[in-house]
């Protein structure tokens, strides 16, 4: 269970999270709908801990656990994922060794076994066949040279492999065609299970006609303005923004 | 038997400070006299029991390095040394070797795996009796190794599995004994004794290193190496290699260098010089790891050191591979005079410098013999407070017709408060020859830290993966054991830098 309350943060000095109070339990998906602007990344970032970003108030529990006081690595290591909104390119490094290592180094701090390279490229064959991806994807950088498509796909083949409790998608739609948003979205909905949750951040509504959400919330000037059931990205898609919010 | 081991009773390895190979080997020393004057350089040569014909190439090179001044357009600045205020020669006293490997320091041989020497064969390097003249068992392919410690070299692997295809690998004290035809031949043919102050000084006082023939046509079964180091204190260590590849031979050699961490700064002024024939090809790679200062920039080792290769004959090759993380003063430019037609001369490159670090390497492709080509491939990595240039000299002689030369130079910069720079030379005098080159500078990026953070990777461990990527290319060249180990020393290196 994911618990949000009052959260508010900022960057440089401006505030982008004016109070955010969410709830997302165990088990469900839910959607954050919202303009450009609205606060939609900085939620995603603050919730996995990327530096630069002041919590100036609220707090954010996770199981029980305070997660604004952990590290990055320490929310990835306690099942938190976050799929890249623009994946970042590590040049000469191999994506095989990137996942292995990720991996790994995940499993050594929450005090399980290493996974050897065999066991690992085992492993990954598995995902890369459940995703229709190909082995290709294993020997290249990671996503140097990568398509936009191929960069998302990559994020999917991620969460897969770290098998995550929580995964936040930051637009991960953003740039797909429909057959890679197909991909993504049978990624995620693999996972699906009482044991995982989701917060699926979006600006279309077009990705949770894939994955079908438990909830829908909107994000408005950093804040959540109003939430329902997945009919609301329905009546957001046909209404629009300012008129869905003002209801 | 000559040994290391034996004496190594009360080794500790200090594990603070980042350097991990910082101990000191408390061990019975023979020195000579401090200082520096003809009486030393005739005592060192009598020590050695060398021929009239050294000792005479010796004192000339004694007198030439007396005329001769510091050089100063390096960019490295620390203070005068004082050439008197140290010691020429520290030798082991010789005692018998251990009997068995649980007779020898656990922390040494975890010592030698660290440092980057594969050594299934501890036992030999560790000089235990009647180990060494059977291949390792392992099924990986066994590495022959002299050991060189402080002024001697004090053990030789292998030596009877290489000598039955004809390959002579000693120290150079041996060949001076027992190859003297060669030694003469060779030594200083391809740096002369004046060639530098610092190679000059070798000359007049080198005290050990490794000899290297490969006969024609033998293909070495082995990697062959040296293991470098430093102990004794207020000692300059001042070893000269000689490597020589017959017609259409073929041998992959390996250095590795570590020092005890002292508050004072030691002299390291090597010479290495490397011969390949027609059709020969070398393969040389050096893991440089000798104690780099601490975090405040005291102590550590200057390594002002001469490496050239000739390829004499047609079609032959030279190929330096290095990674430079240790010192705290590097001056090094491992070079390659492309004299044969169709020679190949290459140079790849990592140097790291942390904190109070200053390394200023590169290399020189001499281009004289038609259709040489070269390729450099130089990384940079500068952190702390560091400075870390390139510099190198591509120069095409007007015969070097079809001469290409490709040259690659990339720093990445960790922190604002290092330096890189890139000062490469060249100078083209062939219409025909084709000459490229491409220099970068990079940032580690916050977004790269905090996707690998992102993915479970702590600070650290997401440098040491970025900094790996970035030297890649060069790190392939290594031998595939060294090159697991030189990854591991990357990151040990840059330890403390982000944060």
């Amino acid at each position: 269970m994911l618990r949000i309350e009052g959260l508010t943060a900022e960057i440089e000095g401006k505030q982008i999270l004016k109070g955010i109070d969410l709830e997302v339990p165990k088990g469900e998906i839910h959607a954050i709908m919202g303009p450009n602007g609205s606060g939609k990344s900085t939620l995603s970032y603050v919730l996995s801990g990327r530096e630069g970003y002041d919590i100036t108030g609220g707090s954010v529990t996770w199981n029980g656990q305070d997660l604004l006081a952990m590290e990055p690595e320490e929310r990835a290591a306690a099942g938190l994922f976050l799929a890249f909104q623009y994946p970042v390119e590590l040049p000469g490094v191999g994506n095989a060794n990137f996942l292995r290592t990720a991996l790994n180094a995940q499993r050594r701090a929450r005090g399980e076994k290493e996974v050897d390279a065999m066991a690992f490229l085992k492993l990954a064959r598995e995902k890369l066949k459940q995703l229709q991806m190909s082995d290709e994807m294993l020997k290249r950088n990671v996503n140097v040279g990568f398509s936009g498509g191929e960069k998302k796909r990559n994020e999917v083949l991620q969460m897969a492999l770290m098998n995550p409790s929580m995964a936040i998608l930051d637009e991960t739609d953003s740039g797909l065609d429909i057959d890679a948003l197909r991909i993504v979205s049978e990624g995620v909905n693999a996972l699906r299970g009482p044991d995982f949750s989701a917060l699926v951040i979006t600006h279309y509504q077009r990705l949770l006609n894939y994955i079908v959400p438990d909830r829908v919330h909107v994000l408005m000037g950093g804040r959540i303005v109003r939430s329902g059931g997945k009919e609301l990205a329905e009546e957001l898609e046909a209404q629009g923004y300012g008129q869905a919010s003002a209801a | 038997m000559p040994a290391v081991a034996e004496t190594i009773e009360t080794v500790q390895s200090v594990q603070e400070g980042g350097y991990k190979w910082g101990f000191e080997t408390e061990i019975e020393m023979e020195f000579a006299p401090k200082g520096l004057n003809e009486d030393i350089v005739r005592f060192i040569s009598k020590k050695k029991n060398e021929p009239q014909w050294l000792l005479d190439w010796r004192l000339k090179a004694f007198a030439l390095w007396q005329k001769m001044e510091e050089p100063d357009w390096a960019g490295v600045s620390y203070p005068k040394i004082d050439y008197q205020d140290a010691y020429y020669y520290a030798a082991p006293v010789k005692k018998a070797g251990p009997k068995s490997l649980d007779e020898v320091d656990p922390e040494l041989l975890k010592t030698y795996a660290k440092l980057g020497i594969p050594l299934k064969e501890q036992a030999i390097l560790a000089g235990v009796e009647g180990a060494g003249e059977s291949p390792a068992d392992s099924g990986r392919m066994p590495v022959a190794v002299d050991a060189v410690f402080d002024s001697v070299s004090v053990a030789t692997t292998f030596r009877g599995e290489l000598a039955k295809h004809g390959i002579i690998f000693c120290s150079i004290s041996e060949a001076v004994q027992e190859h003297p035809e060669l030694v003469r031949e060779y030594l200083g043919s391809v740096v002369p004794q004046g060639d530098n102050y610092f190679a000059c000084l070798n000359s007049a006082v080198f005290t050990d290193g490794s000899f290297v023939y490969i006969p024609k046509g033998v293909r070495c079964p082995m990697e062959l190496s040296t293991y470098f180091r430093i102990n004794a204190k207020s000692t300059g260590q001042f070893e000269r290699t000689l490597i020589i590849a017959d017609a259409g031979s073929h041998v992959s050699y390996l250095e590795g260098c570590t020092a005890p961490q002292r508050d004072e700064n030691q002299l390291h002024a090597a010479v290495v010089e490397l011969v390949a024939m027609d059709d020969a090809t070398i393969k040389y790679s050096t893991v440089q790891n000798w104690y780099p200062g601490d975090a405040e920039g005291k102590g550590g080792i200057y390594n002002f050191v001469t490496k050239r290769g000739a390829c004499r004959g047609a079609r032959s090759k030279i190929s330096w591979t290095q990674v430079e993380t240790g010192s705290a003063v590097t001056w090094k430019y491992p070079s390659c005079i492309l004299l044969g037609d169709d020679s190949v001369g290459e140079f790849y490159s990592v140097a790291v410098t942390n904190n109070f670090q200053q390394a200023d390497t590169g290399t020189k492709m001499f281009h004289i013999g038609r259709n040489t080509k070269s390729t450099i491939v130089s990384k940079g990595i500068s952190a702390g407070r560091s400075q870390n240039t390139y510099r190198g000299l591509v120069k095409i002689s007007p015969k070097a017709q079809g001469a290409r030369n490709f040259t690659q130079c990339d720093s990445l910069l960790i922190g604002d408060q290092c330096g890189a720079h890139t000062v490469p030379y060249i100078e083209n005098r062939c219409v025909t020859a084709k000459v490229e080159h491409e220099a970068t500078t990079s940032r580690i990026a916050e977004d790269q830290l905090f996707y690998c953070r992102a993915r479970g990777l702590n600070e650290e461990e997401a440098v040491g993966l970025i900094v790996n990527g970035f030297c890649r290319e060069v790190l392939k060249e290594l031998p595939m054991e060294f090159a697991v180990e030189a990854q591991k020393l990357l990151a040990i290196s840059l330890e403390g830098s982000v944060g």
